[in-house]
């Protein structure tokens, strides 16, 4: 919806998929936007494949990571972390490390953050410090000279500690009379990404739900009559795995607290939203916090706000007078930096002769630790065209670190089960798998790249499941991804020309590794004719205009709109500046391929030229994101891809191989479609981790987690590397002056159900829980075998 | 990590009088690091071995065997000629252990030395029987990756690749101490944690490993060796069979099947070994011997998988030794 009082003009749009057919439509949009940018086809700089600006300075090690920042003084921290579970603090005695060489300061935490906390307080347990519930809970941090002399001084903090029953099983935790990891209800606020559950829910024991529907509002339909309409109903029961969050950059902060106010480096995903968090923690007004994150070692939704580490370090600093980084630990950040949920799904989904759904019934428990969050509907509520859907999920409460928001929230999960289903109904009426989604998904976007995407992987060869002769059987599998568009509406930039010529955009919007530092550059060079090198890329700096978070695949859909805006106000300025000169008005102006001339054509002059005609030494425009263009009803677009997976299964092993990845996927308008390809190959990546590979392990006896570790905890690397291909589409909607979308969380969500799928057809055999390691392999392929000897 | 004084020793006496209760030796320093990190050692004193002259080369040929020097790294090992060609098993070994980077630095003195890789051994927050407490964790707990053999008092797997195929191949390990040298057999090298639970061979407190020998291998016969891994990079085996099969005309007139990520020590076969005796190898006899393998394995809760996938790898294995591959 546009803002009423602002004054606003009519423009058409193309809109549709590039290559098919395009349909036109108009909106009212704000008089101060720029026109329409037309296809990329037609651009010079934006939907050029750009290598990433600072790719050199990553690959020599020049680019300063938080974790390279060195400031004078600077102290280093460590977290004294709960070694139990489940405990009451009876005391902590620090006296021993503030005696300990090296230490300027010790701090007992107060106030935990990231997790749930009992809603009515006086029905928390007493006790003078948070009650420790998860193994790994930050207890107190240590700052001294050295991370040794920290170290070494973290092992003196002495905490007694009255140990209570705990449960880290989400099953048991489920039983009645299970020790219960809350005393009464508990809720558990979301982030920026995503993640977090809906407040206020029924609680009973450690159970929190069901909830109906979901986030994009309540349940559809009446999936009773939806059942007893279909003529075959499909049941599956799926169990995921709980995944931690491994960027190669731990969380961690150096706080500088000084009387004039807080500076904090962060490996954070939203500037932003640590600055917020910072004030309101300490009492201060955002202008006096500064948060800055030149360059950033990874992040999947679990770095928002300040994060424990962060308030832990800025009270050691504004303690021991002196900057304190703080780093977590591989260990600490597997324990306790943020999760995916689990997710115990039974789905049910009907469907007519013809492939037409009828109903579609989800019932989940997850556990996202001692927070919540688990919710794994998405793919169920959004993905097919169906006229009953009903899901009802619960959050497990566990003794286990909480999950933060993780790559598509739910997403996998939820598609590890529906896409899994929707083959074995296909499978029923005897229906191609891609035939009958072209039945039940009426979406353009997915019709398209089901369409491309068979014809690369040569779909029509596809055998029948478990048609190989030999024990290393091949298959080929598919699944569709959902994501949604989320527009972050603070996010602003502001652009500059100098009189000498150059170019810089400034916003405090931070580049985690996606590529957003050269998508900028592009759309700031595409306007005013210059090449995306010649534009100094100012980002990741709260003392600049306002960046959005990154998280929820909002950075490119937000951010970009506000940079073309900017580059377009403050071309005006320049072309009023050089219009006398050219003899046309500022309006006819025209700036491409480096030179600035008059559109009828006639005079020209470099853009170094106009430049010079600056009155002042520099000139600059703010501009922020307007809302998205549209007809006045709310917009909902979805974004999606469509993966191929072809695997091999040693069936006398259990180990699964994918060989080969074709990945289909849309974004919007790309604009940096080499960096989109580069998100959908670590996407289809960490998808591939996630099916095979990586697990929480937690100690059933103890509560502890056996493989905090980057050994044990499983990754893929490089042997686990399939050939990855990479389609995008370009599918235009007219959302706002640049039109671009988002692809970091769908380019993850179907890897693990198109592998799942693939395998099936390899072997016959489904695998409906993840990770699928070679013991679940053989004793599914054993179970298979046990049942057809039965029949 | 706790703080300790570091000695470079150019020779092996000048390491030896450097060895004491808390000093540690480090050649490669890639298992040493990974204790030290996680507190489990705490030396006063790390004795850097790694540039002791004479002990990294690799001697001999088909015909005498080989003497291989404990600081010869697992990448030299992997492509040495002569190994590659006629030791296989060991080249295979070595050149399948960890990652490229971990190769270029691990030694083959370091690899039979390890500690092994129990996630509850590996962690300071378990203070299991291995490390002087009362409780084997993986008994009753988080045991999918541990032994299925010999696992009743500690269940931990031996976690040296090259013991696996030293085993096999017969080699032995020259030791030496301060009274002099001795030479002990790899397969009475290791021991099992009911000889001593706090270790997982029989190098004395005052000793170093000088020498590796390998005996030469009898005319016609061939080693083979697999590791099968959850993945293939930077992971450990979930099992792993070094093989060594001699003939005399088509029949087998001695097998050597050792298995890895079986047993707390590198586990010999025995059983399998005699049923191939007098048979040729093939499909019917490999899977016999397999199966025979796997007799008296006692699983634990979560790693009765490892039996199927171990008579897998032991049938190809030794198909692969008998040339099918």
């Amino acid at each position: 919806m546009q803002d009423a009082t602002k004054p606003t003009r009519k423009e058409k749009f193309k809109v549709g998929i590039a290559g098919g057919s395009m349909t036109e439509v108009e909106y009212e949009i704000p008089a101060s936007e720029p026109p329409v940018l037309p296809p990329n086809a037609e651009l010079s700089v934006i939907g050029k494949r750009t290598p990433r600006l600072d790719g050199r300075l990553k690959v020599t090690g020049a680019a300063r990571y938080t974790a390279d920042v060195k400031l004078p003084g600077m102290l280093h921290g460590r977290v004294v972390g709960a070694t139990v579970p489940h405990a009451r603090i009876r005391s902590i005695d620090v006296s021993a490390a503030e005696k300990a060489p090296g230490v300027r300061a010790v701090y007992v935490h107060e106030r935990l953050m990231g997790s749930a906390v009992v809603s009515d307080k006086t029905k928390e347990l007493s006790s003078n410090y948070p009650i420790v519930r998860y193994a790994g809970q930050p207890i107190a941090a240590v700052a001294a000279t050295t991370p040794q002399a920290a170290e070494d001084a973290a092992k003196l903090v002495k905490i007694d500690y009255e140990v209570l029953p705990f449960v880290v099983d989400a099953d048991d935790a489920r039983k009645p009379g299970a020790p219960l990891v809350f005393p009464a209800p508990a809720d558990m606020a979301g982030t920026a990404g995503g993640g977090g559950g809906p407040a206020g829910v029924p609680q009973t024991g450690n159970v929190r739900g069901p909830v109906k529907g979901g986030m994009f509002g309540p349940p559809r339909g009446d999936v009773g009559k939806g059942f007893t309409e279909a003529d075959v109903v499909v049941e599956g029961e799926f169990r995921t795995q709980v995944q931690t969050h491994c960027p190669l950059e731990t969380h961690g902060v150096v706080a500088d607290w000084k009387a004039d106010g807080l500076t904090v480096y962060a490996s954070t995903q939203g500037t932003s939203s640590v600055r917020d968090e910072l004030a309101e923690v300490f009492g201060l007004p955002k202008t006096q916090v500064r948060v800055i994150t030149e360059f950033m070692g990874g992040g999947f939704g679990a770095k928002f706000g300040a994060g424990n580490e962060g308030v832990l370090a800025t009270h050691l600093s504004k303690k021991a007078g002196a900057p304190v980084k703080l780093m977590l630990d591989r260990r600490t950040e597997h324990l306790s930096a943020g999760n995916r949920p689990s997710s115990h799904q039974i789905l049910r989904v009907g469907a007519k002769k013809d492939g037409s759904l009828t109903a579609i019934h989800l019932l989940n428990y997850g556990t996202a630790g001692v927070g919540t969050g688990a919710g794994a509907g998405g793919p169920a509520q959004n993905m097919y065209d169906c006229p009953a859907v009903m899901t009802e999920e619960a959050d497990v409460f566990v003794n286990a670190g909480p999950a933060a928001a993780f790559r598509a929230p739910g997403h996998p999960q939820g598609c590890f089960a529906l896409e899994q289903v929707i083959d074995e109904v296909a499978e029923k009426l005897n229906i191609d798998p891609l035939a009958l989604r072209d039945k039940i998904d009426s979406n353009e976007a997915r019709r398209t790249e089901r369409r491309l995407g068979a014809e690369r992987v040569g779909w029509s060869k596809r055998k029948a499941p478990g048609s190989d002769a030999g024990p290393v059987k091949r298959g080929l599998g598919v699944a569709q991804s959902v994501w949604y568009r989320f527009t972050d509406m603070d996010s602003s930039c502001e652009v500059r020309i100098t009189r000498d010529g150059s170019v810089e955009l400034l916003s405090g919007v931070q580049d985690i590794g996606g590529g957003i530092r050269t998508a900028l550059a592009q759309v700031v060079a595409e306007e005013l004719g210059l090449k995306a090198s010649d534009i100094t890329i100012r980002i990741g700096d709260t003392a600049f205009p306002n960046g959005p978070a990154s998280g929820g695949s909002v950075t490119t859909n937000s951010i970009t709109p506000a940079a073309r805006n900017a580059a377009y106000l403050v071309k005006m300025q320049l072309a009023a500046l050089v219009a006398t000169d050219l003899g046309v008005p500022a309006a006819d102006v025209l700036m491409r391929a480096g030179k600035v001339e008059a559109k009828t054509g006639g005079k020209s002059m470099t853009f170094r030229q106009a430049a010079k005609h600056l009155k002042t030494e520099q000139i600059s425009s703010l501009a922020t994101r307007s809302p998205n263009y549209s007809d006045g009803k709310r917009v909902f677009d979805k974004y999606g891809g469509v993966q191929f997976v072809e695997v091999s299964v040693d069936t006398e092993t259990g180990v699964i191989h994918v060989d080969r990845v074709v990945a289909v996927h849309d974004c919007g308008r790309p604009i940096n479609p080499l960096g989109v390809e580069s998100q959908v190959n670590g996407g289809v990546l960490q998808g591939i981790s996630y099916a095979l590979y990586e697990n929480r392990q937690l100690d059933r006896n103890t509560g502890l987690m056996v493989n905090p570790n980057l050994e044990q905890y499983k990754i893929l690397g490089s042997k686990e590397t399939p050939v990855i291909e990479t389609i995008i589409i370009e599918e235009y909607r007219g959302r706002s002056s640049t039109d671009a979308g988002g692809i970091g969380e769908p380019a993850t969500v179907p890897t693990a159900a198109a592998i799942a799928n693939a395998v099936y057809n390899a072997t016959g055999v489904r695998m409906r829980e993840i990770p699928m390691t070679p013991a679940r392999v053989l004793a599914a392929l054993a179970a298979a075998r046990k049942e057809g000897a039965r029949t | 990590m706790n703080a300790f004084e570091w000695v470079n020793a150019t020779t092996v006496d000048e390491a030896l009088g450097q060895m004491g209760s808390t000093s540690l030796l480090k050649a490669g320093g890639v298992d040493v690091l990974d204790r030290l990190k996680e507190g489990l050692d705490a030396p006063k004193r790390l004795v850097n071995i790694r540039n002791i002259k004479g002990l990294d080369r690799i001697e001999g040929d088909t015909a005498t065997g080989l003497r291989i020097g404990p600081l010869v790294t697992l990448a030299q090992l992997d492509v040495h000629p002569v190994v590659r060609q006629s030791f296989t098993a060991l080249a295979d070994a070595a050149g399948h252990a960890a990652t490229p980077q971990i190769r270029n630095m691990a030694t083959a003195g370091g690899n039979l030395l390890q500690r092994p890789r129990c996630w509850y051994f590996r962690s300071r927050d378990f203070h299991c029987l291995k490390k002087g407490g009362e409780t084997c964790f993986a008994q009753k707990g988080e045991n999918q990756y541990h032994a299925i053999f010999r696992n009743d008092v500690c269940a931990i797997v031996h976690p040296s690749a090259l013991g696996t195929a030293l085993v096999a191949l017969g080699g032995s390990l020259e030791l030496t101490g301060p009274r002099g040298k001795r030479v002990v057999r790899a397969e009475e090298f290791f021991t099992l944690p009911a000889v001593a639970v706090d270790r997982e061979n029989s190098l004395g407190a005052d000793e170093i490993v000088t020498l590796i020998v390998v005996p030469p291998l009898v005319s016609g016969s061939r080693s083979a060796y697999t590791k099968l891994g959850e993945k293939e990079s930077f992971d450990w085996p979930i099992a792993e069979v070094a093989v060594v099969v001699e003939r005399s005309g088509v029949n087998v007139s001695r097998a050597s099947i050792v298995l890895g990520a079986a047993a707390p020590v590198p586990y010999r076969a025995v059983a399998a070994e005699k049923v191939l005796v007098g048979k040729p190898l093939d499909d019917a006899s490999a899977r016999t011997a397999a199966k025979a393998a796997l007799e008296g394995a006692t699983p634990l809760s979560g790693n009765g998988y490892k039996t199927t996938l171990f008579e897998t790898v032991i049938r190809r294995t030794l198909l692969e030794a008998g040339g099918a591959k």
